[in-house]
């Protein structure tokens, strides 16, 4: 080519990033790495090759971590954590800062090296992955700087496992590691299999810069390392991005041992379009959501719903966009999209857009794939049946599927059909439209007329089987937290009912039904049990509730999802209501708890009327709960809002039967979430005498359901519904395991004391904790500017 | 050396290729819908997308030269000033630099030369032989607020002293308060009034403020005929950006899936590096395809730039970074 022939042609000619300082980096270690642990390079040993997808060429081999390398790294992290968070903030601060320092003095030869072992183009390293990672740097030293007012009260959760996915290697690492180090913990990081070196790099920029040894500690390997690491005994947190499948498999492996647990998952990401959307810019957004990062994203806005009086000139204009967009290798700077991870990805990839297309689907694909590495062209499957694989799971490829909608509600209808709940996309030009889907959607983030920006100020998660917990921002900070307050309570004892003695006294009959659907309903089973004083004396009876209760149950709150849609001074007016009938009946409520622990008149009276003022504290929180407004790097907000969980199942303690089952409930009322509760076992009266304060006070039918009987039976039946959105349960150490075993279904989110019994009367066991677990953060994205 | 064939080739197909418009639909109009911080976004990544080096460069920025309306606009204009700029028009690189990129032989020229009424004669004797075709700004440029009739005549007026490219401007008003029959009335006298020669309608997008009253103006003015629609005059306080310059062309796109007719695009004022050159050069390729890289759908509205791209050509073929002065001036 000369200058004469492209000035007929006027062609791209390829544009190649330098990559010679990467080489040598390379060259320096022998293309071989060991772990980094204790603040040292470890010896290189068996392992296994990294390769460089553009060419299918080995770039370096790095080792499997073992059990010995990953308890050594555990060991090193659990000797460090403790001075390490006894830091002063502003003294890890400055350690924090220095890493972004790193990281910016450092970012083309990262981007280079990041480019080359997973693909992508460097582009999208250079301008968007290696910045945004140094962004989370800084942020997160202000949060450390910040510690002790910002978080007064909290300690950090202490020594962190975490694994993380190979979309984004280096940027998923400063997601975990920049919030985690920053306050307090220390960390096991091991890196994908497929995308390990600039972790090994960082870990070595961050050696010679002097930071600490121990607290930061990279183990390499495959998914049996990564199995080894979340289930380390030594581990106080796991924290993970990836598949769900795998997600679900660290829940199980986590469950009932006390580790604290984010996870970040799969979507399957709605992308609306409106009819009143700039369209260009909407197919623009497209370009963004789906072929940045060859659509390995998992936020990605693989779901096209397009409003149906433009789908036509919207498709007409994708697929010339299409045309446009250039493939090739990862370091060509003038490309829009590199290879995929792999080959297998690629076959996967393929498989699914195959059985799509026989499935019926219109297959619109474009651009021109080198012949080496494992590429895959831009794809839209058009009109896709909703019955196949590729409409409903994630393919994590450059692959979007499109149906299209009629009215605002269907969009909402076809974008919530999903188990995923990550993110979604908007375009409208209308704010008023745009801000009333992205107040329906069920998503962690939502973005109108952008997609697929972040920030380190601004929390990333899901909802639904996309995951738990929220990465950056102040809500991504509470991840990395634990209460001090209930570090040392004491383990619950069991209570072991009296064997009664006599009959009951009344001479009419009281045997406490269920309350369902704001109605007192039989036990399907037809059987009751026998509640009894601390001498055995017998007090009455109660339903025996079976898993066909708990689905009537959960039927019922499903049924009452208006209640989210109330005012917040709905809500809060309701439950001073419930204050304040449950006060006019103190005294019968107080001689109820007498009689059923055995307690003294004061302490009776104290605990109703602790109730009563737990009632108005949440009362007092619902229309105060609030979110934030993030400023994020742009002309626009991002819009925090708490929003309830859905319908959630409560286990109520076993002590403190009337401020227990309230402390529990009313947090999840009052932001709006509907909940099947499991009255304490061997004190259940005081929450069945409660019916009548409910039936008192508005509270509409299905808001609170209560059951009563086995808490083992009926944790287990509300564990496994997958109706149920989340789980909150105070009962035994086994209970907690258990529930946490059997959350995996829906991935629901638990919220339990695994056993171990709050002082439900201290002042920590009301507020912001407990109503930061009954709700989730949605962030919307609002850009602005005419 | 050939100096006779400069754009001749292209103008052929200007005049069988010419915008003949189409009736004012309203509906298309008020569909217009842009959104900004989208716009933004576009223009800012694309650079990052595609970079464009060596040969390939070189080859876009003599391109790029080819496309320049060598522009003065001054109210100190003379005879004299005009007549040096023909000339740097009619040998706008030097050519040991053309020789030595292997483009000695390509009769590289600017696209016109464009200037006031007044000098359009001068300029046209000036550009005798060379085919380089003058352009004259009219209709009261820069404000455009003169009577009408008056607009019309200076625009006949320039026809006459041989000028084969018009550059009215548009009345801001009628876009600011939406009054589209008016603009449209407007653009169709102008472009009846040019008769044979070609005609650019500036917005003074700075003027206009937001992408959606670009938007809208492109399609009417295109609508009542203008072959280009162009940014600016060079005289507002904000000249053409990407963002702007993104809508416009899209509104190009949209208006050729209407109507199979292709408009011209010239962002004027703001393109003042060889570096921002080759973004639009992109921008044009990636959004309306190979025959907007071209002077007879592209041109650029520019008096500093050809010398930012002289110095990048020396670089290119020396190694040495250049200086202004090591070129002819202009």
């Amino acid at each position: 080519m000369t200058v004469a022939s492209f000035f007929d042609s006027m062609d791209y000619a390829p544009s190649t990033e330098d990559d010679s300082a990467a080489r040598q980096w390379l060259a320096t270690h022998e293309g071989r790495f060991g772990h980094f642990i204790d603040g040292e390079m470890t010896e290189a040993g068996e392992g296994f090759a990294t390769i460089e997808p553009a060419t299918g060429k080995t770039l370096a081999q790095v080792t499997q971590g073992t059990k010995g390398d990953v308890d050594a790294a555990f060991k090193a992290a659990c000797k460090a954590q403790k001075a390490w968070a006894a830091l002063p903030g502003h003294e890890r601060a400055l350690k924090l800062y220095a890493l972004a320092r790193i990281i910016q003095r450092n970012a083309r030869l990262i981007a280079v090296v990041e480019s080359l072992d997973n693909g992508k183009p460097i582009r999208e390293t250079r301008d968007i992955d290696i910045p945004l990672a140094a962004r989370h740097f800084y942020h997160h030293a202000g949060w450390a700087q910040l510690q002790e007012t910002q978080f007064a009260g909290y300690d950090p959760v202490g020594v962190v496992g975490q694994v993380i996915p190979w979309n984004f290697p280096f940027l998923m690492l400063a997601w975990k590691v920049a919030p985690a180090l920053a306050l307090g913990n220390a960390v096991v990081l091991k890196p994908a299999e497929s995308t390990p070196l600039t972790a090994l790099l960082f870990a070595e920029l961050a050696q010679a810069a002097g930071f600490p040894a121990g607290v930061l500690n990279i183990v390499t390997g495959d998914g049996a390392t990564g199995a080894l690491i979340a289930a380390h005994e030594d581990a106080d947190k796991v924290a993970f991005t990836g598949s769900t499948e795998v997600g679900r498999r660290i829940r199980e492996a986590t469950a009932g041992s006390g580790k604290s647990l984010t996870l970040e998952l799969g979507g399957k990401s709605p992308f609306i379009v409106c009819d009143d959307a700039d369209i260009d810019a909407a197919v623009e957004g497209v370009v963004d959501a789906i072929w940045f990062n060859q659509g390995q994203v998992c936020c990605a806005g693989s779901r096209l719903l397009v409003q149906e009086g433009v789908a036509d000139v919207f498709h007409a204009r994708l697929s010339e966009r299409m045309k446009t967009l250039r493939i090739g290798t990862s370091l060509d700077k003038t490309i829009d999209m590199g290879a995929v991870i792999d080959g297998a990805q690629r076959d996967r990839i393929a498989g699914m857009v195959d059985r799509a297309v026989a499935a019926g689907a219109t297959l619109v694909q474009a651009g021109t794939t080198p012949a080496e590495g494992s590429f895959y062209p831009p794809t839209v499957l058009r009109d896709v049946p909703a019955t196949c694989e590729a409409a409903t799971e994630e393919i994590f490829g450059p692959v979007a599927v499109s149906m299209t909608f009629r009215t605002p509600g269907e969009a909402v209808q076809l974008a919530n059909h999903s188990r995923y709940g990550l993110a979604a996309s908007i375009w409208s030009e209308n704010v008023n439209l745009a801000l009333d889907l992205a107040a329906q959607v069920q998503a962690g983030i939502v973005w109108v007329n952008c997609t697929n920006v972040m920030d380190a100020g601004v929390g990333f998660g899901g909802v639904k089987e996309s995951g738990f917990g929220r990465e950056g921002g102040r809500e991504g900070c509470f991840d990395y937290l634990k209460p001090r307050a209930f570090a040392k309570a004491p383990i619950r004892k069991a209570t072991v009912p009296a064997t009664p003695k006599g009959f009951a006294l009344d001479a009419v009959d009281r045997t406490a039904k269920f309350f369902i659907g704001g109605k007192q309903a039989r036990p399907d089973g037809g059987n009751s049990r026998t509640i009894t004083g601390p001498k055995g004396e017998v007090l009455g009876q109660v339903g025996e509730g079976n898993r066909k209760d708990i689905r009537n149950a959960v039927e019922a709150a499903r049924g009452a999802a208006s209640w989210g849609r109330k005012t917040q001074h709905n809500r809060a007016q309701i439950l001073y209501y419930m204050g304040e009938n449950l006060s006019a009946r103190a005294d019968e409520f107080a001689d109820r708890l007498r009689a059923q622990t055995g307690v003294k008149a004061d302490k009776a009276r104290a605990e109703v009327s602790a109730t009563v003022s737990r009632l108005f504290s949440y009362g007092s929180w619902a229309d105060k709960f609030e979110g934030v407004v993030h400023m994020p790097p742009m002309q626009g907000l991002a819009l925090a809002v708490p929003e309830a969980i859905g319908v959630a199942g409560v286990i109520c303690p076993e002590e403190s039967p009337l401020l227990g089952f309230i402390s529990t409930v009313a947090p999840l009322i009052a932001t709006g979430n509907r909940v099947v509760a499991v009255a304490s076992e061997a004190h259940p009266l005081s929450a069945t005498d409660f019916y009548q304060v409910l039936e008192t006070s508005d509270l509409p039918g299905g808001v609170l359901n209560i059951v009563t009987g086995s808490a083992a039976t009926l944790g287990r039946e509300l564990a496994k519904h997958n109706g149920v959105d989340a789980l909150w349960a105070f009962g035994t150490a086994e209970l907690a395991a258990e529930v946490e075993a059997l959350s995996t279904g829906n991935l629901k989110r638990v919220f339990t004391d695994y056993g171990r019994a709050w002082d439900w009367s201290a002042p920590e066991a009301e507020g912001q904790h407990f109503l930061r677990q009954a709700t989730q953060i949605k962030n919307i994205w609002v850009p602005y500017g005419e | 050396m050939n100096t006779q064939v400069k754009t001749a080739p292209i103008e052929v197909s200007q005049v069988e290729h010419r915008n003949t418009g189409m009736p004012l639909d309203l509906s298309v109009v008020h569909a217009v819908q842009v959104n900004t911080q989208a716009s933004q976004r576009r223009a800012a990544s694309l650079p990052g997308r595609r970079a464009v080096k060596a040969d390939a460069q070189s080859a876009w920025l003599l391109k790029a030269v080819t496309c320049i309306d060598l522009t003065t606009l001054n109210g100190d204009d003379t005879e004299g000033r005009v007549r040096r700029l023909c000339a740097k028009a009619a040998q706008p690189v030097r050519q040991d630099l053309l020789d030595a990129l292997g483009m000695g032989d390509r009769g590289i020229t600017t696209g016109a030369v464009c200037v006031y009424h007044r000098f359009v004669a001068a300029a046209v004797d000036a550009l005798a032989g060379t085919g380089i075709p003058v352009a004259a700004v009219s209709t009261g440029f820069p404000a455009g607020l003169s009577p009408h009739s008056t607009k019309l005549a200076e625009i006949e007026a320039s026809v006459a002293d041989g000028a084969q490219e018009i550059d009215i401007v548009i009345t801001r008003e009628h876009v600011l308060t939406g009054n589209w029959q008016a603009l449209y009335d407007e653009m169709r006298d102008y472009r009846a009034a040019c008769g044979d020669a070609h005609v650019k309608a500036i917005l003074a997008t700075g003027d206009l403020k937001t992408l959606r009253n670009v938007a809208k103006a492109s399609m009417v003015c295109m609508m009542a005929g203008a072959d280009f629609i162009k940014t600016s005059t060079g005289k507002e306080s904000v000249n053409a950006t990407l963002p702007v310059s993104l809508t416009m062309v899209r509104a190009i796109r949209q208006y050729r899936e209407m109507t199979g007719h292709k408009v011209g695009y010239k962002p004027a004022g703001g393109v003042s590096k060889a570096k921002d050159v080759l973004t639009y050069f992109a921008l044009m390729k990636e959004e309306l395809g190979h025959d907007w890289l071209q002077p007879d759908m592209f041109r650029i509205g520019a008096s500093s730039l050809l010398g930012d791209i002289e110095r990048q050509l020396e670089h290119r073929v020396t190694g040495a970074y250049s200086a202004a002065q090591r070129h002819p001036i202009g």
